[in-house]
């Protein structure tokens, strides 16, 4: 490694942990109306952490203000890098955005927003057409993938990132259950790998499958923030109660 | 057999110098006209969608109502502007192809910004938070929506071509309709047909028809061609 590197690395080091991410009573309100209040957590390096809660709880809202999506209007976000939103993160939206172009040159969109090297990128996007089964997808137009393969892609793009922390906001809401299972083992790996995992999802299998820790929100409070284990074992609030045993009848 | 049709055909049949000249000039006024209003027009379109500041909304008002500037009126202000007693008097530019291109340009700008703004503002709503997560700032993301709207913009750029070489009024005011000089097909046909002289005028109309039609067919097929292709 040159001395120019070395100096860069003084500047900022790329390679330390940019977690744990610590909310402070972060609130956002928009017109006065709060629609996340008070939530202090800390989403530490390694987790797998599922955010549930019914439908306009703020899950959606949650993970995008962790993301850096949106600024809360109240508290404090706080990531262990003291960047404002750190570089380090990619999140999978509900509704990923692919450009009007090619699978290739999706994955290359962000790593040239990055500002990498033409030749460090081909090598990225090389491996990561390889790692996820794209190869023989590698020209052909983003947009007109079926779903399933959209979404392999919107992962891809957020793996090739090198993200310490993926925010997946129901990564599997629209696929059929093999598709699901493709994605599940993804993110699994991802996390085999140490990546921080941060989802939302309505599906309660894939909860307890996926996470290893569940923060529960209630109307824009988090009423319980737990290890999976002991939420799906018995959720200390009436709300959480509610909602699982609602889903199991249904 | 000797009507303003038959003279038509067979001046365009035999390539009649006068006529390629006319034809010549119409499109390197035109064409170049265009170009100048995308490089300007397509950027300054793209930011007016995704800035925000006081007045926007008057803007987007005054740039709506001036893709209807009667092409005379543009004229008349560049004809203000360029002549001897006008602030670019100096530059001795009226009555050149130079000045018929700032006219075309005037007129096509409004055009190209207006819906390069509407474009790329439709698609900002939709890429939005998928830019700013991958990266890209606002001043980032204006090339990547020109270039993810590019089917639609044709159409904008078309029109304005549409516009620019269907009009005759600020051609023929800052031009003069000078033979060999600055005579366009548009201005042309306005003088031919005033002498009489229906057979040069004709042939004319049917080359700017057959113009404008192949334009829009190969537009349209391209545009099939990139929904199909690109989705």
């Amino acid at each position: 490694m040159g001395t120019g590197a070395t100096g860069m690395m003084a500047a900022r080091d790329l390679s330390a942990s940019i977690l744990p991410l610590s909310l402070d009573g972060v609130g956002y309100a928009v017109a006065g109306k709060p629609l996340l209040s008070d939530i202090t957590l800390r989403i530490e390096a390694g987790r797998r952490l599922i955010v549930m809660g019914a439908n306009g709880a703020g899950k959606s809202l949650f993970l995008r203000l962790c993301h850096g999506l949106i600024d809360p209007t109240t508290g404090r976000r706080l990531w262990a890098s003291g960047e404002h939103r750190a570089e380090a993160q990619a999140m999978v939206l509900q509704r990923p955005v692919l450009l009007r172009r090619s699978v290739a040159a999706n994955l290359d969109y962000p790593l040239a927003l990055k500002g990498l090297p033409r030749a460090d990128r081909r090598e990225i996007v090389a491996r990561t057409l390889d790692r996820f089964g794209l190869n023989a997808l590698a020209e052909r137009p983003a947009r007109l993938l079926s779903g399933g393969e959209q979404q392999r892609l919107a992962l891809a793009r957020a793996w090739a990132m090198r993200p310490q922390v993926l925010f997946l906001d129901e990564p599997s809401s629209a696929l059929d259950p093999s598709a699901t299972k493709i994605i599940e083992e993804m993110v699994a790996q991802f996390s085999d790998e140490g990546m921080t995992i941060v989802m939302t999802t309505h599906n309660l299998g894939q909860a307890r499958r996926l996470g290893d820790q569940v923060a529960f929100l209630h109307r824009g409070r988090l009423i319980e923030h737990r290890s999976a284990a002991e939420f799906f074992a018995g959720p200390e609030t009436a709300e959480a109660r509610a909602f699982l045993a609602g889903d199991l009848i249904w | 057999m000797d009507g303003p049709f038959a003279t038509a055909f067979s001046l365009i049949a035999s390539g009649d110098p006068a006529l390629m000249q006319i034809i010549g000039l119409s499109l390197r006024v035109t064409l170049t006209a265009v170009l100048i209003a995308c490089a300007v027009g397509l950027p300054l379109g793209a930011a007016l969608a995704l800035a925000r500041f006081p007045g926007r909304g008057a803007v987007i008002v005054v740039f709506n109502a001036l893709m209807g500037l009667p092409p005379v009126v543009a004229g008349l202000i560049v004809y203000l502007m360029l002549s001897r007693s006008g602030p670019l008097g100096s530059l001795a530019l009226l009555f050149t192809p130079t000045a018929m291109i700032i006219a075309q340009t005037l007129l096509i700008l409004p055009i190209v910004i207006s819906l390069t703004r509407s474009v790329v503002e439709d698609l900002w709503a939709e890429y939005r938070e998928q830019l700013l997560s991958l990266g890209a700032g606002r001043l980032r993301a204006v090339p990547t929506l020109l270039w993810d709207g590019r089917v639609s913009l044709l159409t904008g750029v078309l029109a304005g071509f549409g516009r620019a070489s269907a009009e005759v009024g600020a051609v023929l005011i800052v031009g003069g309709n000078i033979a060999g000089h600055t005579r366009t097909m548009t201005t042309a046909i306005t003088l031919e047909t005033a002498r009489g002289q229906l057979g040069l005028a004709v042939a004319l109309g049917i080359i700017l028809l057959t113009l404008t039609l192949t334009l829009n067919a190969v537009a349209w097929g391209a545009g099939q061609w990139a929904r199909g292709r690109l989705g």
